[in-house]
């Protein structure tokens, strides 16, 4: 299984929970922090994230990067 | 360790603009496909949207290429003015089910019987948003709507309009599809449909519509997860997705 | 191009495709259709095209979108075609978008009838869709005036960008006149625009965005003062012509097809030594105010003559400010004035 992790570009995260619902292994949450306009942005609260993308593709503000991690040989 | 970033925002999404959609809303997720599919085929200098009235009106203020505003249900006349006279351009519209369904549906037949060259993303989420969750021509059987409190009554105001299933019965050619974007599975088609729709267009095709089954949480009085999950156990079976032409 | 005998709607047709239009977009409609029924046989021999719309209400929003993309773009219709035509036409002029249209009024309220008439007068001046916009509105009265018009309103559309209307009636349009019409008038036409649409690449990716939305109340408000600035530079556009009117006491108001059939009533009234003359508005928007109002003060009557129920007429009250009497004679439903009931008219004044 591959290895991943996000970064939640809080400012643009509208706390939805969509991508919360989304990811198939359970690592994301609503945060207890406040953006700018309000919201608790979404954050990655443990390892073993899977770098599926599922996340992004279901977030409708584009506030999820994704990053795949490879262990160097 | 070596890390690779595999999905970032794109590049045709307005840089540091925040939509004004309710949370979770289907829209969002619409116009970052279409951004994507703008970057992936690089078109973003050759395409012309047209903005549709709607939740989405201010849709230019998002996705990075020409806009031209429609007035209610005109968009599809509207991109044929462009269309016809830039027919070396990328011409999409955009529009929602009291647009399309409603005010619109003299136009989007014939846009369609033309066989403009052209394509339409059709968001059909069953209500009208923008005004406050009226009933809307694809409001289900039984659904509340500010319009209809006791739930849409056929008696009263006949059934659910099945767009893709009538744009289907035209003679002239073209691609007619109905995805959803509850889920990401269903996100996944819907990518690979418009990406398609637009395709057709640069190989010169002729006319490309693409419904998409969405959401109003706000004014279907749920949260977002519960929204999606209603459009997948509810709007799903009267609104079966599928191909319904494919040029044939 | 030789004088050549031509109907009235062909002329013009003819007189858009010299001017570089190649793009028309309409809905059949009496007493219009040869318009149409020219575009459509012409414009795919030159690389154009005809769309024959579901709708005077898709027509155009067709001609908004071939407008954005800064294209010479014309659509013609006649009065309750043009009522359809109101809300694109708000849109057009709220979005600044070049267009021209021609309106072959025939006779209303509602369906009305089918012949000629000048009661859309209101609908092109002071409106016809909603807020606070304007039209350019020429209205010719020979048929060699309306090739003339129909070429310059191409230009006039995209010095303002603005919709020009060419408002004729169904006697215009059925008439057969010689005509000569210049050929490709405008020249080669310049590059496109740099608003228009299609162009982001030649703008360096920079878009454009042409609406009218504006939810910021100060937004709208500033929207809207722009607009009005362009208007009152188009005010030196207004023009009219003078017949007759150095010694006149009576001064007759007429435009278009009324006004050829007061030049007679005229030229027959000044033989019996009546010091007549008329004042014929070309634009109706800008109105000629000050021409009117600057001959105000030496006349004793005005006769504003018009083929419906009296609506330029309040332009002229304006214009002559109090001070001369102002009378009105007109008929409606496709009646004429003739020459003898204008004659007639201005004998019981005197």
């Amino acid at each position: 299984m591959a290895k991943g992790r996000i970064n939640v570009l809080e400012e643009y995260c509208k706390s939805c929970g969509l991508c919360v619902e989304a990811c198939p292994v359970k690592v994301l949450r609503i945060s207890d922090h406040i953006n700018s306009k309000g919201y608790r942005p979404v954050e990655q609260f443990k390892e073993g994230c899977i770098a599926c993308k599922m996340c992004a593709t279901m977030c409708p503000d584009a506030a999820i990067e994704v990053y795949k991690i490879e262990e160097k040989q | 360790m070596n890390e690779i970033k595999i999905y970032e925002r794109p590049k045709a999404w307005a840089e540091g603009v925040h939509t004004h959609y309710c949370p979770g809303c289907g829209h969002g997720i619409l116009h970052r496909l279409i951004c994507e599919i703008i970057d992936e085929l690089g078109i973003q200098n050759d395409t012309i949207g047209t903005a549709p009235v709607g939740c989405a009106a201010l849709m230019y203020d998002y996705i990075d290429v020409d806009f031209c505003e429609a007035a209610h249900g005109r968009a599809p006349a509207l991109a044929t003015g462009i269309k016809r006279t830039r027919p070396d351009k990328i011409v999409f519209t955009y529009q929602g089910d009291g647009d399309l369904a409603s005010i619109g549906t003299a136009e989007i037949i014939h846009v369609a019987n033309r066989g403009e060259k052209l394509t339409t993303v059709f968001i059909n989420n069953a209500i009208y948003g923008m005004t406050g969750g009226q009933m809307a021509p694809t409001t289900l059987i039984g659904q509340k709507a500010t319009t209809c409190p006791f739930g849409r009554d056929p008696e009263l105001a006949g059934y659910p309009m099945r767009m893709c299933e009538m744009l289907a019965t035209l003679e002239t050619p073209g691609f007619i599809t109905r995805v959803s974007v509850a889920r990401p599975k269903y996100i996944i088609e819907a990518k690979k449909a418009i990406k398609k729709a637009f395709q057709n267009q640069i190989e010169g095709k002729g006319y490309s519509f693409v419904e998409v089954l969405s959401n109003c949480p706000t004014n279907w009085g749920m949260t977002p997860v519960q929204a999606f999950e209603w459009t997948e156990s509810t709007m799903i079976p009267h609104y079966p997705l599928g191909v319904f032409k494919d040029f044939k | 191009m030789a004088r050549v005998l031509m109907k009235g709607t062909e002329a013009i047709a003819e007189a858009a495709i010299q001017a570089g239009c190649k793009y028309f977009f309409g809905y059949p409609i009496t007493p219009q259709n040869e318009i149409p029924e020219y575009m459509s046989g012409k414009l795919p021999k030159i690389g154009g095209a005809y769309v024959q719309a579901e709708s005077e209400v898709a027509a155009i929003n067709m001609v908004m979108g071939g407008g954005s993309t800064g294209t010479r773009i014309m659509t013609t219709s006649s009065s309750p075609g043009i009522s359809l035509m109101s809300e694109g036409i708000s849109y057009i002029a709220g979005c600044e978008i070049p267009a021209v249209i021609v309106n072959v009024m025939r006779g209303g309220p509602g369906l009305g009838g089918i012949l000629p008439s000048q009661a859309d007068y209101f609908q092109s001046t002071k409106g016809g869709g909603n807020g606070d916009y304007r039209l350019l509105v020429l209205a010719p009265s020979t048929l060699q005036e309306a090739v003339e018009l129909t070429q310059e309103a191409f230009d006039l559309a995209e010095k303002y960008r603005n919709p020009v209307m060419i408002l004729a009636d169904g006697f215009m349009g059925q008439m057969m006149e010689a005509v000569e019409i210049k050929e490709h008038v405008s020249g080669d036409l310049p590059p496109r625009e740099p608003w228009a649409l299609g162009c982001m690449g030649e703008r360096g990716s920079k878009r454009s965005i042409l609406k009218s939305l504006y939810l910021n109340p100060e937004d709208l408000e500033k929207h809207n003062i722009k607009l009005q600035k362009k208007y009152r530079e188009m005010d030196k556009e207004v023009r009219s012509e003078s017949y007759l009117c150095d010694d006149a006491e009576i001064l007759v108001a007429a435009f278009g097809t009324t006004a050829r059939i007061a030049r007679s009533a005229i030229n027959n009234l000044r033989k019996e030594g009546i010091r007549i003359g008329m004042v014929r508005p070309i634009t109706l928007y800008p109105f000629p105010t000050q021409t009117i109002r600057d001959l105000a003060s030496s006349l004793k009557h005005v006769l504003v003559v018009e083929m419906n129920m009296g609506q330029m007429l309040e332009d002229v009250q304006t214009a002559v400010c109090g001070k001369a009497p102002v009378s009105f004679f007109g008929h409606a439903g496709g009646i004429a004035p003739s020459v003898k009931e204008i004659e007639d008219r201005v004998r019981s004044i005197l």
